[in-house]
């Protein structure tokens, strides 16, 4: 590996965490680098927000060293290490004003008043709050609060920022806007970001690079793209977007038999690994990926199905698909609404569908 | 996979990664420190003292359990026992009974004048124990005025005279706790038994009830405890009737045996523990029936139950109110009931010095107040906020008080603080050992209300002012203290009125020079000097209700200066909008 010019903002050597018996993190190593924006993403439990806490020294960690720009701060409290944080909960201090709550960090550097009145009015108008100055937390949305905690957060010209989970206390609609808003503001500062959501939908729209973790394991690091597309795992796989699973036994290589039909798949350098003839394996396919009506009919991998229901969902409309055989293995495909239309599909009739062979992915069989 | 976790397991080290002691630690730890050391000093080591001594003869030699075979052996004082057990009970099951319905009529009609019923039911908090016997004795003793007027001797002196008496000194601790119980519920709750088609009984049975048990048994607990620890009413009224409290009293200030004070003491204290473990035992299985959708029940009219109700309330009204009225007309008269005519002469307090023992008691009310409430809230604090190892014997240490009775306290303060030889000797006979036995006496319901208060708020404070840089003690005193402020009003509050009015606590520390009013009230009565006794009491009574008034002034304030940001979006702010 070539060395890097910088150091990582931030690097997890080995963090190992318990709580009792129960095990939260299995040494996880990790490197961010400067000016990436990072989710850590994960069902609740697996350890994700640990990992946050332990990187903000809220917490303690058992084993494993978290550095910082090169240096070493596994043994720093919370106040030397240089970060700024934002909650779910904002955590405002709802008997301040907006300005008071911004100018908070600033108020014991020994900085002048004036200084800090022109750096709370600058960091108010980044989030574009500046109006609402001398007003209360309570007095405000909680979108808003949630910009003027990412403003006090950021006050102190920190060098790294923490998110715990910023966005899910808020509304469908001001989450969409404030994600955009803030990896804006990321993007403008450069300044390095982690922040812990179990969203895989903000992680997706928000990230560099996310981590996947389960079970205190970081199950995949990648930037949103590979990690929709060529998952490692069956739980990245289900975890981040929608996945169909099929029991199946491997063929000759780059094939596999599921219920009396063969199918073919790719092998090779970033894509499955082959599996040995006669294992069973896990073939997997996402629900937009399957072609299905006058598309399939010419394809390979083909199958007969019939549909068990359609459910319309908008924009397209959710097909449960049930195969041949009499496993009763059931596919899930999405179909856009007015391709739905054109196919003249009903419940309960037939559907030819084909699974194309790059779009397939091959797991070792779960158990 | 379980094989891999506990390979795993092993292989992480129990201990975490230490953070390097930094100056905030310096003030966490001692913090901790000096809370754990008033916490031993003025609980622990004074406990272990009197139990100690209970094992130990007058001349201090070990004799075992001896004075607890003495006790349980000698008919005379062991019928104190079985007496504050019969007096307790009887007065917890008339208390609750009566504080119910009383609760209930305030909480769940729409009968008219609650408030003024409401501050009736609460003018008992005011009063020391001894004035409801007081009066009980002015109107049903040998020369009381029902007693003359129908020459019917009802023999108030005895249980029935303790129990009428503890059940109004009783009554608005056990009203408060139900209107609180009764207030927390879910008019849906109802909406759904209507729709079943519930009868009202059944209703009640099934819905009410089991809403309010836990209101019902803390109010049982908190009834049982006061009586059985009280010492003011049997003193007064209970004649040759004896109770455990009484008992002790006698055995210390009458015959001067501390050690048998010290026996009856430890014996008194099983029952009180045993209600204060048992209503924690409950407590715990305590769910929230309010949650964020519930809605408020607002009692319907309906004139028949609305008309019960306030004949209901008026009567337990106008005997509260009867109550003070024959203290305050005693306490101006000549001489009750012989000569009626108006007079000043009793407000003199010729017998105990004047008016001394009126100024103590307000100054060491005030001290209390200071003294308790800071240190509840920052014991709280340091319990809550700065989560060590010694914040689970810290907090159990913080709430065992409640079930310390008075006497008990005061009787192991001397066995503590008047020791030969000493280094604490020298605070005997101060008032600030009057002032330390009352904020321990009274230390569990200030904690937990400062507890509850820290507990309402976001546990990220402390962290996002850590990533600020700014240290905890900052933010305690820019936003903790300033968002408890209610609370920290309501502590102080608590803390005065009640260091006005006890007795139990400071009856054996008062000194020469440290008399109390509450006390004098006792020595006065003591004397035969009744009228006296309740002239003190109505004064007593006069500066309780003066500085309530005063901390509802007071938290009208703090409401105006803290609703911008508690009651926002309402409150508009000059100057907010461009």
């Amino acid at each position: 590996m070539a060395e890097p010019t910088r150091p990582a903002a931030v690097a997890l050597e080995g963090i190992a965490k318990k709580f009792g018996v129960f095990i939260a993190l299995r040494g996880v190593s990790l490197s961010v680098e400067p000016g990436e924006f990072v989710c850590f993403l994960g069902p609740s439990g697996c350890g994700k927000t640990t990992l946050l806490r332990i990187i903000a020294g809220l917490e303690r960690q058992n084993s494993g060293a978290v550095m910082m720009a090169g240096r070493d701060v596994s043994t720093l409290p919370p106040a030397e290490r240089n970060y700024g944080i934002v909650f779910q909960s904002y955590a405002l201090f709802p008997n301040l004003t907006v300005a008071r709550n911004v100018g908070y960090g600033l108020e014991t550097r020994k900085t002048g008043k004036a200084e800090i009145g022109r750096r709370v009015d600058e960091l108010l108008g980044l989030v574009g709050l500046r109006h609402h100055r001398d007003k209360y937390p309570a007095q405000l949305s909680g979108g808003e609060q949630q910009r003027i905690a990412l403003a006090r957060a950021l006050a102190p010209s920190p060098a790294l920022l923490l998110l715990d989970e910023p966005l899910s206390a808020l509304d469908a609609r001001v989450r969409q806007s404030l994600r955009h808003e803030i990896r804006a503001l990321q993007r403008r500062l450069g300044i390095t970001t982690i922040m812990v959501t179990h969203d895989q939908e903000e992680a997706l729209a928000m990230a560099d690079r996310i981590v996947v973790m389960n079970h205190g394991v970081v199950e995949q690091v990648g930037p949103p793209h590979e990690v929709y597309t060529r998952p490692r795992s069956p739980f990245v796989a289900r975890f981040v977007g929608q996945m169909n699973f099929l029991a199946a036994v491997a063929g000759p290589p780059g094939s596999a038999r599921l219920g009396g039909v063969d199918l073919a798949y790719v092998t090779g350098a970033g894509a499955n690994e082959p599996v040995a003839a006669g294992q069973p394996l896990t073939l997997a396919i996402r629900p937009e990926e399957i072609v299905v009506g006058p598309a399939a009919r010419g394809a390979r991998n083909r199958l007969a199905t019939r549909i068990r229901s359609a459910q319309f969902l908008g924009s397209f409309t959710r097909l449960v698909l049930v195969l041949p055989g009499d496993d009763g293995a059931v596919l899930e495909c999405d179909v856009a609404a007015n391709a739905f239309a054109e196919l003249g599909a009903k419940e309960g009739g037939e559907l030819e569908l084909a699974l194309r062979p790059e779009a397939l992915r091959v797991f070792a069989a779960e158990r | 996979m379980a094989m891999i976790d506990a390979d795993l397991g092993a292989a992480i080290p129990d201990r975490t990664v230490h953070h390097r002691f930094g100056k905030e630690d310096v003030v966490r730890w001692a913090l901790v420190a000096g809370f754990a050391a008033v916490l031993y000093l003025f609980i622990l080591l004074p406990m272990a003292k009197i139990v100690w001594r209970s094992l130990l003869d007058n001349d201090g030699r070990w004799i075992g359990l001896a004075n607890y075979a003495r006790y349980f052996g000698t008919p005379a004082i062991a019928a104190s026992i079985t007496n504050s057990l019969f007096v307790a009970l009887l007065s917890m099951a008339l208390t609750v009974a009566l504080a119910f319905g009383y609760a209930y009529a305030l909480t769940r009609t729409q009968m008219p004048a609650k408030g003024l019923f409401r501050v009736i039911a609460m003018l008992p908090i005011f009063a020391p124990s001894l004035v409801q016997a007081f009066a009980f004795v002015y109107v049903f003793g040998n020369n009381g005025i029902f007693t003359r007027a129908t020459g019917l001797n009802v023999g108030i002196y005895g249980a029935k005279g303790i129990v009428f008496a503890e059940v109004f000194y009783c009554f608005p601790h056990a009203v408060l706790i139900l209107i609180a119980a009764l207030s927390a519920t879910d008019a849906r709750l109802y909406d759904a038994a209507r729709t079943l088609g519930a009868s009202s009984p059944k209703t009640f049975l099934t819905v009410t009830l089991p809403g309010v048990k836990f209101g019902l048994v803390s109010a049982c607990f908190v009834v049982f405890t006061t009586v059985i620890t009280d010492f003011g009413a049997p003193k007064v009224i209970g004649g040759k009737f004896s109770v455990m409290a009484t008992e002790i009293y006698n055995q210390v200030s009458g015959q001067q045996n501390f050690t048998m004070g010290a026996t009856v003491s430890v014996v008194l204290l099983v029952p009180a523990l045993l209600a204060f473990v048992v209503d924690r035992i409950i407590q715990r299985r305590q769910y929230a029936l309010v949650t964020a959708s519930s809605k408020p029940l607002i009692p319907a009219r309906a004139p028949l139950a609305d008309g019960v109700a306030t004949v209901y309330c008026g009567l337990i009204a106008a005997v509260i109110t009867g109550i003070y009225t024959v203290i305050l007309i005693a306490s101006l008269v000549h001489r009750w009931p012989y000569n009626m005519g108006l007079t000043l002469k009793h407000y003199a307090f010729d017998t105990v010095g004047g008016y001394t023992p009126l100024w103590n008691s307000l100054h060491v009310a005030l001290w209390t107040a200071v003294v308790g409430t800071v240190l509840t809230f920052v014991g709280a604090y340091v319990v809550e906020k700065c989560r060590t190892a010694a914040s689970g014997p810290l907090y159990l240490l913080a709430i065992l008080p409640v079930s310390i009775p008075g006497m008990v306290l005061g009787l192991a303060y001397i066995f503590t603080f008047n020791a030969p030889g000493s280094p604490l000797n020298r605070f005997y006979g101060t008032l600030a050992i009057l002032v330390v036995s009352n904020v321990i006496h009274y230390f569990t319901v200030g904690f937990l209300t400062a507890t509850a208060s820290l507990k309402q708020m976001d546990a990220e404070f402390e962290n996002v002012s850590a990533s600020l840089g700014v240290p905890f003690y900052r933010t305690f005193w820019r936003v903790t203290v300033p968002m408890a402020l209610p609370s920290i009003v309501a502590i102080s509050m608590y803390f005065f009125l009640n260091a006005m009015v006890t007795l139990s606590a400071v009856v054996f520390l008062v000194a020469p020079g440290t008399e109390l009013a509450a006390v004098a009230v006792l020595l006065m009565d003591d004397a035969g000097d009744t009228a006296q006794a309740a002239a003190m009491s109505v004064l007593i009574i006069g500066i309780g209700l003066g500085v309530r008034l005063l901390y509802w002034g007071a938290m009208k304030g703090v409401t105006r200066r803290t609703q911008a940001w508690t009651q926002a979006g309402a409150v508009p702010v000059a100057g907010g909008q461009p």
